[in-house]
């Protein structure tokens, strides 16, 4: 399991109702499903992953995040996850508040644009960063909304939204005391956990 | 098994047919104190009696879902596509059940039926019948088979329907319910068309009221025209542009390759009412031969059973509540091109079980054949029906 994904599970309570947006091959949900009995739903776009899902028995939906989510009920769910996915979507900010509405909680985890990394290329080479973990050109990159942890916390506080916890994670996933102390300059995945 | 058969087919199939004697009270309050089902089944029924599956058929099926009925037919059963040993449903693991609704055609009892009360055919006398009253009479056929829950019902358009209402009233009577282009009930454009249907038949001189069996004379007319209308509203515009576009296909001139469709029949136009294109004399042909084999009062039956299906009406008019006891897991799948019952429509019902929180799993198929297309072999269709059904069969056949 991908170590975000680690962090992720001991926040979901055992039994709970889990949305997973851009839910993938549904691994996480299978494994939430398998390890904490939660009633499941994924949804996504892309039919080999939707297939995957099928394949692993995750209630799935074919269903665009960018278009809106008002077919989901009001607190209907106790998490919204988003992993991995913010940075892709149209409306990062419209859909936070979409999953605040549907669930209790959300968990939001994205690539971390402050790492010092992503600094260091940009500011040596003069080019966007393209690495292993953003193997992307910008004209082709599907990673529209980069943000960093600093700018995250600042939309947190505009719109009034609770930060019940923040890990800030490196690229082998290991939050050290380094981490902790510039969260914003070493970390490569933030990991949120949301309420209104 | 003959040679003659492809591998993975289920060979040749006998029907059987079941007659049951407690009367049927109908959705209208009437009745029908007995009556014969139709019935084919594939594979076997494991010890558990956990492996058994119901098809249900849409307007114009029957009980024939798979497999031949002799050696010298040309064509297999409606659903031979997605039946039979390692098909998506597939018939090492699975006992597959499929009827002949009420009011059929095909051996159930229907309006070509003798009616015992008065010793001549039923004709327009045969009651009403709706797909509720089809599913109740499903059960008394699963009673009779010894299943006390289906692992899956599984249906397409009008059978499709029947999946829905099976979930509402049957909650522990099913695991999986798999809907594949539905609608949770009809629009007023699908009614419209029904009804140019039912006017094409019922106006056909040699209808008699519905009782052209006694006149020894059949609404042939009517029933083509019928079926023509319908047959337009299953293809999309893109199939019909495919199917009757080939010819073009070979000519030099780029205006002339996007000529819609418009394939001539003969290669000139008549300048006459003779048929031209080809388009045309396929509605003909396809008319023509629904006629010789369909009932033209099971064919208003379908159409009505199609109309007055609403699975909310005791609800409210509310879906989510229609849902509110069902127990199984959903899969729907709707076609891209379908406009008889497109996406949105059946988004309707998958988001009607996300507000009863039902577990469902929804796959939105790019398919240009249109309606039609749940009977095909759509390659990203067979497959989820395939993986989906492959747990069910791990649930099932432990």
């Amino acid at each position: 399991m991908r170590a975000d994904l680690d962090i992720i599970q001991h926040w979901i309570e055992p039994g709970s109702r889990v949305l997973d947006l851009g839910c993938g091959d549904g691994s996480l949900l299978e494994y939430l499903k398998r390890e904490k009995g939660v009633s499941e739903l994924g949804l996504e776009i892309d039919e080999r992953k939707i297939h995957a899902c099928l394949e692993k028995g995750v209630n799935v939906i074919q269903q665009d995040l960018d278009k809106n989510l008002a077919n989901f009920c009001d607190k209907s769910f106790d998490t919204v996850l988003l992993t991995q996915t913010l940075q892709a979507v149209s409306y990062p900010d419209v859909l936070i508040e979409e999953m605040l509405r549907i669930g209790h909680k959300v968990i939001v985890t994205f690539p971390n644009f402050g790492n010092w990394r992503s600094r260091v290329y940009l500011s040596l080479k003069g080019r966007m960063p393209v690495s292993n973990f953003m193997p992307y050109q910008w004209y082709d990159t599907p990673n529209i909304h980069f943000c960093t942890v600093k700018d995250f916390d600042a939309l947190c506080r505009e719109r009034q939204i609770r930060v019940m916890a923040r890990t800030v994670v490196d690229h082998k996933h290991q939050g050290s005391w380094m981490i902790r102390q510039w969260p914003n300059l070493l970390g490569e995945t933030a990991i949120y956990h949301l309420s209104r | 098994m003959p040679s003659s058969f492809p591998e993975n087919s289920v060979g040749l199939v006998t029907p059987q047919c079941l007659h049951f004697d407690e009367p049927l009270v109908l959705r209208s309050g009437k009745r029908i104190a007995s009556y014969d089902l139709m019935v084919e089944t594939y594979g076997t029924l494991n010890a558990a009696r956990s492996n058994a599956i119901l098809v249900c058929h849409a307007l114009s099926g029957d009980h024939h879902a798979a497999g031949y009925h002799k050696e010298s037919d040309s064509k297999p059963g409606w659903w031979d596509n997605c039946i039979g040993p390692g098909k998506p449903i597939d018939t090492r693991k699975f006992f597959v059940v499929c009827l002949n609704n009420l009011g059929g055609c095909a051996g159930s009892t229907g309006p070509t039926s003798l009616n015992p009360e008065t010793g001549t055919f039923y004709g327009p006398d045969f009651p009403v019948v709706t797909v509720r009253d089809w599913v109740n009479s499903q059960a008394r056929l699963m009673d009779r088979l010894g299943i006390v829950q289906w692992a899956a019902v599984i249906g397409g358009s009008l059978g499709g329907m029947q999946v829905m209402r099976w979930s509402i009233s049957y909650p522990e009577r099913l695991r999986h319910a798999i809907m594949i282009a539905v609608a949770p009930k009809l629009s007023a454009q699908n009614i419209a068309f029904n009804e140019v249907a039912r006017q094409s038949i019922t106006a056909d001189p040699h209808f008699h009221d519905g009782r052209y069996l006694e006149h020894g004379t059949y609404p042939k007319k009517g029933v083509m025209l019928a079926r023509m209308v319908g047959h337009i509203t299953y293809l999309s515009d893109s199939a019909m542009r495919e199917k009757f576009g080939k010819a073009s296909e070979e000519l030099p001139s780029e205006a002339i390759k996007s000529n819609f469709g418009r394939d001539l029949r003969s290669g000139k136009l008549s300048f006459g009412l003779d048929v031209d294109f080809q388009v045309e004399s396929y509605l003909h042909y396809q008319g023509e031969r629904f006629s010789e084999r369909f009932d033209a009062n099971t064919y208003l039956l379908m159409t009505k059973a199609l109309d007055y299906f609403d699975p909310t009406v005791d609800y409210d008019g509310d879906l989510a509540k229609a849902f509110e006891h069902s127990q199984c897991r959903f899969l729907l799948m709707s076609f891209s091109s379908d406009w008889r019952f497109p996406p949105e429509r059946t988004r309707e019902i998958v988001n009607a079980l996300l507000k009863a929180r039902k577990p469902v799993s929804y796959l939105e198929i790019d398919a240009d054949q249109g309606h039609d297309a749940f009977l095909l072999p759509v390659p990203r269709y067979m497959q989820a029906l395939s993986t989906y059904l492959a747990r069910v069969s791990d649930e099932v056949n432990r």
